[in-house]
């Protein structure tokens, strides 16, 4: 569904350029959940930037449904790739009540008829377990969890069929981040929806992706199953990234120490 | 006698709709040196019992406080505004979840560690403070303490942050540091090596940690006891090894499940609220 073809970002910076993304090539195929991971700076960030169209790659292309996307999108390619991001608390306009924050995609992409668009806004709110009411109040007036539903609801209002999500549960509580994994995946089941999801969190990797590919300053480490990649790490970078995780029962303490103990790291990609 | 020893405390705000109990008579304690959890969910009073404990939220118009913090002995209710002022900073300090927010953007870090010194050692020259703080920084593994010292927090990444933060809060050596949710502004990779550091430095100089945070996980690395707090009532308490192993409390359980495990047991399982949460609490004993 969406192919990134030797895609380069390099920033112009008083110290000399910064390549925040270095020649990476990966596709993403219809209703799948393929996870970004790597620390601050592996350029994660930039990545998910150029699939949205906020900035231009440098180099190389990406290609929507065999059409390449240029720095000029249309209207129905905009639309369909949508963003949620990390923190549900600046992510919303403050001066703006709800229920305008999740029109305002309509407002823009021209979906359904004006009287409509009231429903339509009921109706997102619906399918992220949030009752139409909550359209009048104002994000302030929201817990942590409510805004991430917004946000949510916002992306899904316009109907797209990819969604970016950005670090979608780092902000929230265990127990309110259980609640959105478990919303985000009947959602993708119900809406038939395919996910970019970055984060750096690699046991939530673990349960919601199909795949997963590994970011190291700029570059694509490492991509495979899921599965696979947490199984056999063929890189240090990526055992070190599972090792990192703080774990609670002992199933996952051996396997943290069975990859610290795995032997020297076999650096070449994984096909 | 342990260091901090906290008894039925209990704290209500009230405002023009009403009052909210947000503490309803909790108790804990730290012993010297020793490395204590509270964890708990937003909103379950966890924060604000180190606010109270450090004294940065006291009795008012608006925030009724009942009940005993004793800090060595000393009853920190009772304490007068001045001598508890005194205590911050030198005492007790306190490491915040956001290292860069919680920096001034004004001063350099260097101007920063002289304020934080001069609390304990007004005597001390601007040189030596420097110096003290070059230790400091250099105890935390940062690489360059002098290209530190005269940075902004601006200049510097998350984790440096992170480490000028437990640098500043330690330099004093207080006998106590409270932590909220260190880290967790920040990557897994960093917050696994701030833990770390956190731990290897509070055990060198025999500093008790109050931990705080709503992840179990983070909790089992680093402490050797847990609180867990629900609603401003603590529901279990209890060695690390023992409430990890038998959690008794429904709520203990429903925050297990909540995490995401790496083995892949699937998604997480989302728990009912559930007058179980409302039990009375379990305690593990002290040891």
């Amino acid at each position: 569904m969406l192919a990134l073809k030797n895609i380069s970002k390099t920033f112009r910076s008083p110290t000399g350029p910064v390549h925040a993304v270095r020649d990476v090539s990966l596709t993403v195929a219809a209703g799948e959940c393929l996870a970004v991971v790597g620390e601050s700076g592996s350029g994660k960030s930039t990545l998910a930037n150029m699939i949205l169209g906020i900035t231009a790659p440098s180099a190389g292309e990406i290609v929507l449904d065999a059409e390449p996307l240029t720095p000029r999108r249309t209207a129905s390619q905009r639309r369909a790739i949508q963003l949620v991001q990390q923190n549900p608390a600046s992510a919303l306009n403050p001066k703006r009540s709800v229920g305008a924050s999740v029109r305002l995609g309509l407002d823009t992409f021209g979906i359904g008829a004006r009287g409509e668009r009231a429903t339509m806004v009921a109706r997102a709110l619906d399918a992220v377990g949030l009752p139409a009411e909550m359209a009048r109040r104002a994000p302030a007036a929201l817990s942590g969890g409510q805004r991430q539903r917004v946000g949510i609801a916002r992306a899904l209002a316009v109907s797209p069929r990819l969604l970016v999500l950005d670090e979608p549960t780092s902000a929230l509580d265990v127990l309110v981040q259980a609640r959105v994994l478990r919303l985000l995946n009947d959602l993708r089941a119900a809406h038939g929806l395919t996910y970019i999801f970055i984060t750096h969190d690699l046991a939530v990797v673990r349960n919601v992706a199909d795949r997963v590919a590994v970011f190291q300053a700029g570059q694509l480490v490492e991509t495979g199953a899921t599965r696979d990649i947490f199984e056999a790490p063929r890189t240090a970078y990526t055992r070190r990234l599972i090792a990192a995780v703080p774990v609670v029962d002992e199933a996952e303490r051996a396997l943290r120490d069975a990859l610290s103990k795995m032997a020297a790291p076999q650096l070449e990609p994984r096909a | 006698m342990s260091l901090l020893h906290i008894q039925d405390l209990h704290l209500r705000f009230k405002a023009w709709h009403g009052v909210t109990d947000v503490l309803h008579g909790i108790s804990l304690s730290v012993g010297t040196g020793e490395r204590v959890a509270l964890v708990g969910e937003s909103g379950s009073g966890k924060s604000v019992t180190a606010r109270l404990v450090l004294g940065l939220l006291a009795q008012s118009r608006t925030n009724k406080i009942s009940g005993r913090i004793a800090f060595e002995g000393r009853d920190l209710l009772k304490t007068p505004r001045k001598a508890r002022a005194s205590l911050r900073g030198t005492d007790m300090s306190m490491i915040l979840q956001d290292p860069t927010s919680s920096l001034n953007p004004t001063f350099t870090i260097g101007r920063q560690f002289i304020d934080v010194i001069g609390r304990r050692a007004p005597a001390l020259s601007r040189e030596e403070c420097l110096a003290l703080a070059a230790n400091a920084l250099a105890e935390t593994a940062i690489p360059d303490p002098v290209r530190v010292l005269s940075s902004y927090a601006f200049q510097l990444s998350g984790g440096m942050n992170q480490r000028v933060m437990i640098a500043m809060a330690l330099v004093n050596r207080p006998k106590l540091l409270l932590a909220d949710e260190p880290g967790s502004a920040l990557d897994v990779t960093v917050e696994a090596q701030t833990l770390a550091l956190m731990r290897a430095l509070t055990d060198q100089h025999g500093a008790a940690v109050l931990f705080i945070s709503h992840n179990l996980g983070v909790v089992r690395e680093f402490a050797s006891r847990v609180y867990v707090i629900y609603r401003g009532r603590i529901v279990e308490d209890g060695p690390t090894v023992a409430l990890f192993k038998n959690p008794a409390h429904a709520y203990t359980r429903a925050l297990m499940d909540a995490v995401p495990r790496i083995t892949g047991a699937g998604l997480p399982s989302v728990p009912e609220e559930s007058d179980a949460f409302l039990a009375p609490a379990v305690s593990h004993g002290a040891r």
